[in-house]
């Protein structure tokens, strides 16, 4: 068996006992693989007796399951209604150009920060009120 | 001393941990709490019930020597608190999260052995009798909910909470997932005991990483208390959509999390298709003090008309007094905004307002009397929704929110309908084209062998009708308020800000929409 078999094994046998196993499967081989890809796909189907198809639709359904692996550290920007009234817009430019090729920018809706604004998330952490200075800190700095 | 910080993410988000690790490493004994809901002042450092922020590492010892110029004195006398009736966030700055020694002190777990004496018919009948109405947006009376979901047999029910906050401007089921997660764990184990259901779950958006945690240690801690209910959290995977009810119930059920059509109602077959109460984080939050002696009255006694009890209201957006703001019914825009809010935080006069999140209506100063109520928004063809209160200035270009409310629509769109989906898509086209002075003639079309094609390009007060038309499509023809409710941004910003769409030419855009055809 391939690690990536006895991974999957592993992640599966966490929570077969649950109803509604799914989910909280594609979270632990997101996290711990760092994608979902085909093959993956097609080890979690077989062990819950789904088709390849259930669950390619469901991994392709949710921003949050990647069907490649991205090494790149990820900043994520909010840019919802809220951070774009308190000025988040204007920091995007400045924000990519901080950003190039090394961190993965991308655009999250809403962090429920909404009154402290622009906001933005590296892992499990948070920062908010920022400004192109805080920002570009904040993207130069996530690993 | 003790110095009491909040915990919350947004304070966390803006430092403070850092500021608790140095109190801890002068000496101080810390306690970390639950926010007050003051975010424009936070991080905010407790001292003997006096508030000191928003603080920085710089303001420490100046805080600890009484020389700080950022003391705001006492926190419970400050106008923004003083000024609110809280019951949802009674506890909210007064009380660690997951201190059960805490929560027991502030008159926890009364509601939850009362309804366990009282049973199941006569808990339904004080949370119907209260008014309570789904705090999600739809409003709908959760007493009946709860009946339906009683009277229907079933080996097995489920309380599912639906924790998928995605409205851009709302974070109050984020400050009681964080702040006070047993009122919300004790609320559903209320639930439970009313319909008869024994297991529970919470579906939390990914995006709210601090809330997945409070809870799932929350849990840990209460599962001898709400025993024989069990509850546990399920973690979304960043789809707007899945805080549709039935949506919602289809991730949780490990499928897409596309719309289901209605009927049947989750109240009958809901969750794995057993009979299912789904109800938003604030509606079960609210219900251990319904439950609790005489509350059930004191919650009905509030509020207006058929909009009873408190709502937690969330001022955000560019307000310079921004946070939690629970009140009764009733309440004005206008008070909201500048007598709570102080204006913007810019400084420059107040544009607009978006009220309910992005599928709210963007209102207008001129409507800024309009009452916190459900009946009174619907008549004025805008919602409550989550609560959550956007405020713009006069930089903001309405035109384009109202593009970035069909953008948005269409990048979240579970995809199963076709208004929605399509609709979405052809509706920023359409506004594009409309910002553009038209659509030009197109060569294709132009050629002779297409013979039922227009030859002429389009106006953009023919965009417009055509734009007013979709909405009409999406409004009516979608299955859930993705896509019906994207309209109401989209039309309230172009009957408000006509000039923001064509300048110059707000004459033409007010004749198209007054040709009745909205």
């Amino acid at each position: 068996m391939s690690t990536k078999e006895l991974r999957i094994g592993e992640i599966v046998g966490r929570h077969k006992g649950r109803e509604g196993p799914l989910m909280p499967i594609l979270h632990d081989v997101q996290a711990e693989l760092g994608c979902v890809d085909a093959e993956s796909e097609a080890l979690i189907a077989k062990a819950l007796n789904l088709s390849r198809a259930d669950v390619h639709g469901v991994v392709s359904f949710y921003h949050d399951f990647h069907s490649k692996p991205d090494p790149r550290p990820e900043v994520q920007l909010c840019r919802a209604e809220a951070c774009q009234a308190r000025g988040v817009e204007a920091l995007v430019p400045a924000a990519e150009k901080a950003a190039g090729e090394r961190v993965k920018l991308t655009t999250i809706y809403c962090l429920g920060l909404c009154s402290a604004g622009p906001s933005a998330r590296v892992g499990d952490r948070l920062y908010a009120r920022l400004d192109a200075k805080g920002l570009t800190q904040v993207i130069e700095a996530a690993q | 001393m003790i110095v009491r910080i909040s915990d919350d993410a947004l304070a966390r988000a803006l430092g403070a941990d850092e500021l608790a690790q140095a109190f801890a490493d002068n000496g101080h004994e810390v306690q970390r709490t639950s926010s007050w809901g003051m975010h424009w002042l936070e991080p905010l450092v407790e001292i003997d019930g006096n508030g000191f922020g928003p603080a920085t590492l710089e303001d420490v010892d100046a805080i600890l020597d009484g020389s700080t110029e950022k003391a705001i004195g006492r926190i419970e006398g400050h106008p923004f608190i003083a000024r609110q009736q809280r019951l949802t966030f009674a506890r909210a700055g007064k009380t660690r999260p997951t201190s059960l020694e805490d929560y027991e002190a502030t008159g926890g777990w009364a509601g939850l052995r009362r309804a366990r004496q009282i049973g199941g018919a006569q808990i339904v009948e004080e949370v119907t009798a209260s008014g309570l109405r789904g705090r999600g947006g739809a409003g709908f009376p959760a007493g009946i909910k709860w009946r339906t979901v009683a009277n229907t047999p079933s080996e097995q029910k489920y309380i599912v909470c639906n924790a998928d906050e995605g409205d851009s401007g709302t974070f109050a089921d984020r400050m009681v997932m964080e702040g006070d997660p047993y009122a919300l764990i004790e609320g559903m184990a209320i639930a439970g005991e009313a319909v008869g259901a024994s297991q529970g779950y919470i579906y939390v958006r990914s995006e709210y990483p601090d809330s997945i945690r409070k809870l799932s240690e929350a849990l840990a801690l209460c599962a001898a208390l709400i025993h024989p209910f069990k509850c546990e959290v399920r973690v979304g995977a960043g789809a707007y959509v899945c805080g549709e009810e039935t949506s919602l119930l289809n991730s949780l059920e490990g499928k897409r999390g596309e719309v289901r059509a209605k009927p049947p109602l989750p109240a009958i077959e809901g969750l794995f298709g057993k009979p299912t109460v789904v109800n938003n984080v604030l509606t079960l939050a609210a219900v251990p003090h319904i439950l609790a002696e005489g509350g059930s009255a004191e919650y009905g006694a509030l509020g207006i008309e058929r909009s009873k009890g408190t709502m937690p209201i969330q001022l955000a957006g560019n307000i310079k007094h921004g946070g939690l703001f629970e009140a009764a019914f009733g309440i004005t825009l206008k008070e909201l905004i500048y007598d709570i809010g102080g204006g913007t935080e810019s400084g420059r006069p107040v544009k607009a307002v978006q009220v309910g999140g992005p599928l709210g209506a963007y209102l207008h100063p001129d409507q800024f009397d309009i009452r916190f109520d459900y009946e009174a928004y619907t008549a004025a063809d805008a919602l409550i929704g989550h609560g959550g209160i956007v405020v713009f200035d006069d930089t903001a270009d309405m035109g384009h929110m109202a593009r970035f409310a069909m953008e948005f629509c269409a990048a979240e769109s579970c995809g199963k309908c076709t208004p929605c989906r399509i609709g979405a898509v052809r509706g920023v086209e359409i506004i594009d084209r409309i910002r553009a002075g038209g659509r030009p003639a197109d060569p294709v079309e132009s050629q002779p062998v297409m013979h039922n094609a227009p030859k002429s390009g389009r106006l953009p007060e023919q965009e417009i009708a055509l734009l007013t038309d979709l909405c009409e499509t999406m409004k009516y023809g979608s299955l859930c308020a993705l896509g019906g409710f994207t309209p109401y941004p989209v039309m309230s910003a172009l009957r408000n800000w006509p000039e923001d769409f064509m300048p110059g030419q707000e004459g033409a855009v007010r004749k198209v929409l007054d040709r009745g055809e909205v």
